[in-house]
């Protein structure tokens, strides 16, 4: 097709990718606002920072989205092809120094802030006190352990894991320390403690993620990688592995539930019991 | 092209079949090949992920070539394995960069072939071969791998015992994809050679095509990442084949088995991996940015705004696609100091691509917009650049990571910004050199209904998958049977699957009009689009030696549309000044 052939009828794709356009825009921002599939509440204080800088992000990027959008779709229809003269120009140095520098200047302050909520799940230690529970993945299950009374984990021995009878992590007989140690498929933790989770994997990269802790952690085979939070909300939430682990993956699941101070010290007292018999 | 003496030595295409079709050393053969290769690849791809809407959509359905008809979680896993493996490395490194680029740098640069072209057939005759090693996997004993196209150690280091595929279809997966990465360092090498060596006179660095620049930088970021993903894969045949522990460490208990590996690091997997992998990102979307830059241009009637800025923003994002690896692996138990820098070189790497769609814009700026199928593509990929572009934002960040990482946000946000994008760019380039390939026209009106059918259908694919990661869902479930939350995702994954269904029966019109058109379709002219580069001087079809010896000087850059005080709206790079017709 000639160049000059092609004025006729060019507003009709003009017209339907602005409309295209509009249908984008206006949907992405009606489910963010509406918030017809989201995150559940957060029921940590850094959760909440996380909400918040989540929010901050969309704000901006959402403007950003909004304007980039609109301003492609005006000028498509705008600049179609009706036998108007081009207007001639190269670029401009100022326009490029403007929108890179102001570019650079958002990206990174969000980078900035976001540091924050970052380094308070991974950069300090928790505060001391905290309740510790190991977090064992194995291809297909997740397995939660307490030290017990004496405030200590037992030696594990790989060769001695054998969960057909009742020892999944390989709790070494002779360690002293593990016989009061409890051993459980699903977690429970009390609210508003310090709690510490160390993350461990028996065999590949698990992952464990709680949506309402906004908290994913690889479970990496060889390492322990400790995390730490407070819960403020007491109930019941759902343990899903996020990292490809094998055929099993999608029902590699187990529970969180978070007691009250009483409810968990009663559950703990269950537990010892059972494990002194 | 022979018709007339000349004393400059040209040369004749081979005689035979064979040789003239199979094993060519004719760059234009060897493009035409890849591209084929890649449309064979998406063809595959694109039946899987079929398969995978129909069993996520509808969990009881029948699929055929499954066992009994169901879809089991091994054979789920297997199957995004593949998709993965031949969409990034079969379609999106192969066909922008080794299939356009192929046919059409020599073309732009006034070259008679690429630098070396017996390595030029080898690196094509490698893919092919890693192709078929990779489609064999499925046939084998335990079938196809299910570590997914990130092969994470050590799933995919400890053999048949962590699942089905483990066995002989994952070391057939590495190997195939070692072959792939020792195709695309000789590819590289080639590209480099020929940008550096064989421009015609005055064709200097500023004025060549933004294409060639995206294929130049393309080329250099190939032959550092595929360096490392080959070492990195030849480790991992060690830990399968020959009992080392480069990814596997002691005291592996495995389905009751205690393994005898020590010493070794899962980590290393994931940094050799993504040391390749994010630059591959942009190894497969720099190529679609220089032919988006260069089919705007060409239908906006205009220069492209701020030609500068573009080849700087390509080297920039080339030498800092380096540099953010790490942003796959703020949950990975690496260092959180780690996860910081990285985290900032991310969000700085967003900046050039922002300057590009800046640019892009400025471009459409004033311009005469001309809506061929081509430009609508062109148009589309900057709308979903945009729009993958401001997802990676979220995902950059690692406190939000905490939350998105590995949920369907990832998958919307990489779909859109390295797949839908990549792909806009293959098909606008389709469109465009069509008629300088085949000489003839593909149908304007088909490519239309394509264009329209595939931009609102990937916009209902990709936006509610992001909303799925809101709401928690993990990628590369085989199912939500076991997870209360998801139950009430269900509908979302039915919507998703009847959009797929649509998009993929749009890519049928494609197809009709590709095969079509190669016979029936309108004859082209030599320059239809009235292009200003050089692929547009020789006539169509190419001679065999593209300009029959005669080879064009360069005057002037090229993007040199509507300038003022020329009769013509475009001036060709290799129009002498004397002959350019001034205007009135």
């Amino acid at each position: 097709m000639g160049s000059r052939k092609s004025c006729a009828g060019s507003a009709a794709p003009a017209v339907m990718m602005a409309i295209v356009i509009l249908a984008l825009v206006g949907s992405t921002l009606y489910f963010h606002i509406a918030k017809t599939w989201w995150f559940p509440p957060a029921i940590t204080p850094v959760g909440h920072r996380i909400d918040h800088q989540f929010l901050i992000t969309f704000i901006v990027t959402g403007i950003v989205f909004v304007l980039a959008q609109l301003t492609l779709a005006w000028m498509v229809f705008k600049y179609r092809d009706h036998g108007q003269k081009v207007r001639f120009v190269r670029g401009s140095h100022m326009l490029e120094v403007v929108w890179t520098s102001a570019t650079l200047v958002i990206f990174v302050s969000l980078g900035v802030m976001a540091a924050h909520a970052w380094g308070e799940v991974h950069f300090g230690g928790p505060a001391p006190g905290a309740l510790q529970v190991e977090v064992t993945g194995a291809q297909f299950v997740w397995t939660f352990r307490y030290p017990g009374p004496d405030h200590k984990f037992g030696r594990v021995i790989p060769k001695d894991i054998d969960a057909s009878i009742g020892n999944p992590l390989g709790l070494d007989p002779n360690d002293p320390a593990g016989k009061d140690d409890i051993v459980v498929p699903d977690m429970y933790l009390p609210v508003n403690r310090t709690i510490e989770l160390m993350i461990r994997s028996q065999d590949v990269i698990h992952s464990f993620f709680v949506r309402e802790l906004r908290i994913k952690q690889d479970a990496v085979p060889g390492l322990v990688i400790p995390i730490h939070f407070t819960v403020t909300k007491i109930g019941d939430y759902e343990i899903t592995c996020n990292q490809l682990c094998g055929l099993g993956h999608y029902h590699m699941h187990a529970m969180l539930h978070v007691l009250s101070d009483a409810g968990f010290h009663q559950w703990e007292q269950k537990q010892e019991a059972l494990n002194a018999q | 092209m022979s018709s007339h003496a000349s004393p400059v030595h040209h040369s004749e295409a081979p005689k035979g079949w064979l040789r003239h079709y199979i094993f060519s050393l004719d760059h234009k053969i060897i493009g035409t090949q890849y591209i084929l290769l890649g449309l064979s690849a998406v063809t595959i791809g694109v039946i899987l992920s079929i398969m995978m809407r129909i069993h996520l959509a509808w969990p009881n359905a029948h699929i055929w070539g499954f066992s009994n008809g169901v879809v089991s979680p091994e054979d789920y896993l297997r199957v995004i394995t593949m998709h993965g493996t031949l969409m990034v490395f079969f379609v999106l490194t192969t066909v922008p960069q080794s299939g356009f680029g192929n046919y059409f740098l020599p073309l732009q640069i006034g070259a008679p072939d690429m630098a070396f072209p017996r390595i030029n057939m080898l690196s094509f005759w490698f893919t092919f071969v890693a192709l078929i090693v990779l489609l064999s996997s499925a046939f084998v004993r335990g079938g196809a791998p299910i570590s997914g196209w990130t092969a994470y150690a050590p799933l995919s280091a400890i053999g048949q015992i962590a699942g089905p595929g483990e066995g002989l279809g994952q070391t057939l997966w590495v190997i195939s994809i070692a072959l792939f990465c020792g195709a695309s360092l000789m590819s590289a090498i080639n590209f480099l050679g020929t940008t550096i060596d064989l421009r015609t006179k005055g064709l200097s660095l500023m004025r060549m095509p933004l294409t060639v620049w995206a294929w130049f930088i393309t080329a250099c970021v190939a032959l550092m990442a595929f360096a490392v993903l080959l070492a990195a894969c030849i480790l991992l045949l060690l830990d399968r084949l020959a009992m080392t522990s480069f990814f596997i460490p002691s005291g592996e208990m495995v389905s009751g088995v205690l393994l005898k590996h020590a010493g070794g690091s899962p980590l290393l997997w994931q940094h050799l991996f993504w040391f390749f992998g994010h630059p591959e990102v942009y190894i497969a979307i720099l190529p679609g940015m220089g032919i988006i830059s260069h089919v705007l241009s060409t239908f906006s009637r205009k220069p492209v705004f701020g030609y500068k800025a573009m080849v700087l923003s390509l080297s920039v994002i080339g030498f800092m696609s380096f540099m953010v690896w790490g942003h796959h692996m703020f949950v990975s138990g690496m260092s959180p100091y780690s996860g910081l820098a990285f985290s900032i070189l991310t969000l700085v790497i967003g900046v050039p691509s922002a300057i590009k769609t800046f640019n892009w814009l400025g471009t459409l700026w004033g311009a005469r917009i001309q809506f061929t199928a081509a430009m609508l593509f062109a148009i589309g990929f900057v709308s979903v650049f945009v729009t993958g572009g401001l997802s990676g934002i979220f995902l950059a960040q690692p406190a939000l990571d905490l939350y998105l990482h590995d949920t369907y946000y990832v998958i919307g946000h990489f779909h859109l910004i390295m797949g839908v994008a990549a792909i806009f760019a293959m098909f606008a380039a389709t469109y465009y050199w069509f008629p300088k390939m085949f000489g003839r026209m593909m149908s304007e009106t088909l490519g239309k209904i394509h264009f329209w059918m595939t931009f609102v259908g990937i916009y209902c694919i990709f936006m509610p998958m992001h909303y799925l990661g809101y709401a928690g869902d993990p990628r590369r479930y085989a199912s939500i049977e076991s997870v209360h939350y998801l139950f009430r995702l269900q509908p979302v994954y039915v919507f998703i699957s009847i959009a797929a269904f649509i998009t993929a029966a749009a890519q049928l019109f494609f197809y009709f009009n590709f095969f079509w058109s190669i016979k029936h379709g309108k004859p082209a002219e030599q320059n239809p689009w009235h292009a200003t580069t050089l692929e547009w001087s020789v006539p169509t079809p190419v001679p065999h030696d593209n300009f029959a010896g005669h080879y064009p000087t360069v005057y002037r850059g090229p993007y040199e549309y509507s300038v003022p005080g020329v009769a013509d709206d475009f001036v060709p790079q290799d129009l002498a000044p004397e002959l350019v017709a001034k205007a009135g």
